[in-house]
């Protein structure tokens, strides 16, 4: 597991995958992505955005989830 | 109950025939629907329950869900094969409560061709409960479902965290699930294709240009070719004789009747309540209520609509919203009615009441649009282009101010975006005819018996007061003549009846634009009004009303003066 480098969400590009290695939120951001299956140890394929800083895609097991930029910024990845 | 989008109105349906609203986006359900079916020789009431991740609720519609669990006997709990390890979070909650849970594991046939193989006999004996693989949309299932209910069972888990039930969720997954791999399919490519910034704006651009056109020209042909030739060819004739039959004039014949000029009937200046009574809701606004339910259901069954609030992210944003607020918003452009009660999708109670007022101030339903089709189209499409440019301003430029002074903030978006799914045309005539029959029977009693009532008054002179009374705001500010009051009065009631009104008032193109802007703008209709008042509050009510008639009073001067 060497060379892992960790990044936010935003800064994956499109069809790059990781695992979740951190929510840096308060209790009602982390709960909400919790019940959505996000949640550290999980891994998350980044399938694409929106355009002007609009919300991130990801696939998360067989769902796709949308996530607002802002939150985006939240999800610490690290690239596999 | 189950999580969002997993299928729960569509075997609510199925258990008890009564039929509810389904689509294929997550927050279809806001409110709950009650039915009943046979269980045994008893009759058992079934609620169909708004979809929640969790127990701990984040939205006013989650919430209702939680509550509901405390007034219901057995839990049917809806899961979604295909993402079988998110959906057991809810269900390791239900179970840890002291309640019999049935377990319909739906969609079972999407999980083969996505490589998804589930050991139903393990996950029995994980979870301690009976579990029914079902298709919902087929039908496959439902019996053995119904069947089973009374074997519902409560295993009495004890209460965990959250890391705990993850932890379990893990086990389970591990030893009940394995994926093998499959190849992408074109659902798949065109999914990928609309997250993508460029491709996705495009398809968006391709989806709302084609529906518009596809609305129009379905309206259009259903005008012009089945409605105008059955009203002016069959009716016209009955009309004329009951009309010579009347004696051509006095109360009864104005109130059914109306005014006949020079020997012929115009079915949309005459206002009796057999020819503008029935030409109005059958003859002009349903031709446009079929088309436009036809494709929202479409784009809804599809799974389209969250793929725009996605794209529209960033602009919601700047009104105070978020994205998904654009699926009231598509709604409103049906009926207002639905699209407020669909704001229960949104979180804050801040974003509920921006998007309630801009609905009901900005977007006309689709009985005003047909209307304004009707009247304003006749004299150029650039002037119904006016029309819709002066709402979007509106829309764009209210919002904006509400951002600033509303308090609070607005949380941001997270959706969870479904796949494309072929939709049924089972599920999408059924839709249709509820909303087109839903139409007909809320809009024509409430048209019939504002026609007679107002040729009852006009009979009486009652108006005249009341016109003198309002004429300096009517005619000085909006440049619209006197009698147009009764019409701004009417649109209190239905907003197409009400444009009716202006038709046999010989308006100036300017001044059916202005008519149009203004009645679409201010105060909705009394349908509209009351739903405003149960999800809003009154203090709040009172607030987007004032808001309703000081925008409809200035963006109608302002038109009066630049036009």
């Amino acid at each position: 597991m060497s060379g892992k480098k960790q990044v936010t969400l935003r800064q994956m590009s499109d069809g790059q995958s990781g695992i979740v290695s951190q929510i840096q939120g308060g209790h009602g951001l982390t709960n909400r992505l919790n019940a959505m299956g996000i949640r550290p140890g999980k891994k998350v394929t980044r399938v694409g955005s929106a355009l002007m800083r609009g919300p991130v895609t990801i696939k998360v097991g067989n769902a796709r989830v949308a996530i607002g930029f802002g939150m985006a910024g939240k999800i610490m990845i690290d690239l596999v | 109950m189950g999580n969002p989008n997993v299928g729960k109105s569509v075997i609510f349906s199925r258990l008890t025939g009564v039929h509810v609203i389904a689509s294929n986006y997550p927050g279809t359900t806001v409110g709950y629907s009650r039915g009943s079916m046979k269980l045994g020789d008893e009759i058992a009431e079934v609620i169909d329950v708004p979809g929640t991740y969790t127990l701990e609720a984040t939205t006013e519609a989650e919430e209702i869900a939680a509550q509901m669990l405390n007034s219901g006997d057995i839990v049917i709990n809806v899961i979604d094969a295909t993402n079988l390890e998110r959906n057991l979070y809810l269900t390791l909650q239900l179970l840890e409560r002291n309640i019999p849970v049935i377990i319909a594991l739906n969609m079972w046939d999407d999980t083969e061709h996505r490589g998804i193989h589930i050991d139903l006999d393990k996950l029995r004996g994980f979870l301690g409960v009976p579990i029914i693989p079902t298709v919902a949309t087929t039908g496959q299932g439902i019996k053995e479902l119904a069947e089973s209910i009374p074997r519902a069972a409560s295993p009495d888990i004890p209460t965990h965290n959250r890391d705990e039930r993850w932890t379990s969720i893990g086990n389970i997954i591990d030893q009940v699930q394995h994926i093998t791999h499959h190849h992408h399919t074109w659902r798949e490519r065109l999914e990928d294709a609309s997250a993508k910034p460029v491709s996705g704006a495009f398809l968006a651009t391709a989806v709302l240009a084609g529906s518009f056109m596809a609305i129009r020209a379905m309206g259009e042909g259903l005008i012009n070719h089945v409605l105008d030739p059955l009203f002016n060819n069959l009716w016209a004739p009955v009309i004329l004789k009951l009309s010579s039959f009347l004696g051509g004039s006095g109360l009864l014949h104005s109130i059914t009747i109306g005014n006949i000029v020079g020997g012929e009937v115009n079915f949309l200046e005459s206002f009796g309540l057999l020819t503008t009574g029935l030409y109005v809701p059958f003859a002009m606004v349903m031709p446009y209520i079929i088309p436009f339910y036809l494709v929202l259901g479409l784009l809804e069954d599809i799974g389209y609509l969250p793929r725009l609030a996605v794209l529209m992210d960033t602009i919601m944003h700047r009104l105070g919203l978020h994205g998904y607020a654009i699926i009231p918003t598509m709604l409103g452009l049906g009926c207002n009615v639905p699209a407020i009660m669909a704001t229960r999708i949104l979180e804050s109670k801040r974003e509920r009441f921006i998007a309630a007022t801009l609905i009901s101030i900005a977007i006309p339903c689709a009985a005003a649009q047909a209307m304004i089709f009707g009247l304003v189209g006749a004299h150029g499409g650039q002037y119904v282009a006016i029309i819709y440019g002066t709402l979007f301003l509106i829309w764009i430029t209210l919002g904006t101010i509400l951002n600033r002074a509303v308090k609070g903030f607005s949380p941001e978006l997270l959706i969870e975006i479904p796949p494309y799914r072929l939709p049924s045309w089972r599920t999408v005539s059924k839709k249709l005819w509820m909303r087109a029959y839903g139409f007909l029977v809320e809009a024509i009693p409430i048209i019939l018996g504002a026609v007679a009532v107002i040729n009852i008054l006009y009979a009486y002179g009652a108006f005249d007061a009341v016109v003198n009374f309002t004429a300096p705001v009517v005619t000085g500010l909006l440049g619209l003549p006197k009698e147009a009051v009764t019409a701004l009065a009417l649109g209190f009631l239905r907003k197409d009846i009400a444009l009716g009104m202006l038709a046999p008032l010989a308006l100036s193109t300017k001044q059916l634009i202005i008519g149009s802007v203004v009645l679409s703008a201010f105060f909705p209709c009394i349908a509209v009004f009351v739903i405003l008042l149960r999800e809003l509050g009154v203090k709040n009510v009172v607030k987007s009303t004032g808001i309703m008639l000081a925008t409809a009073l200035l963006a109608g001067g302002i038109l009066n003066l630049i036009l």
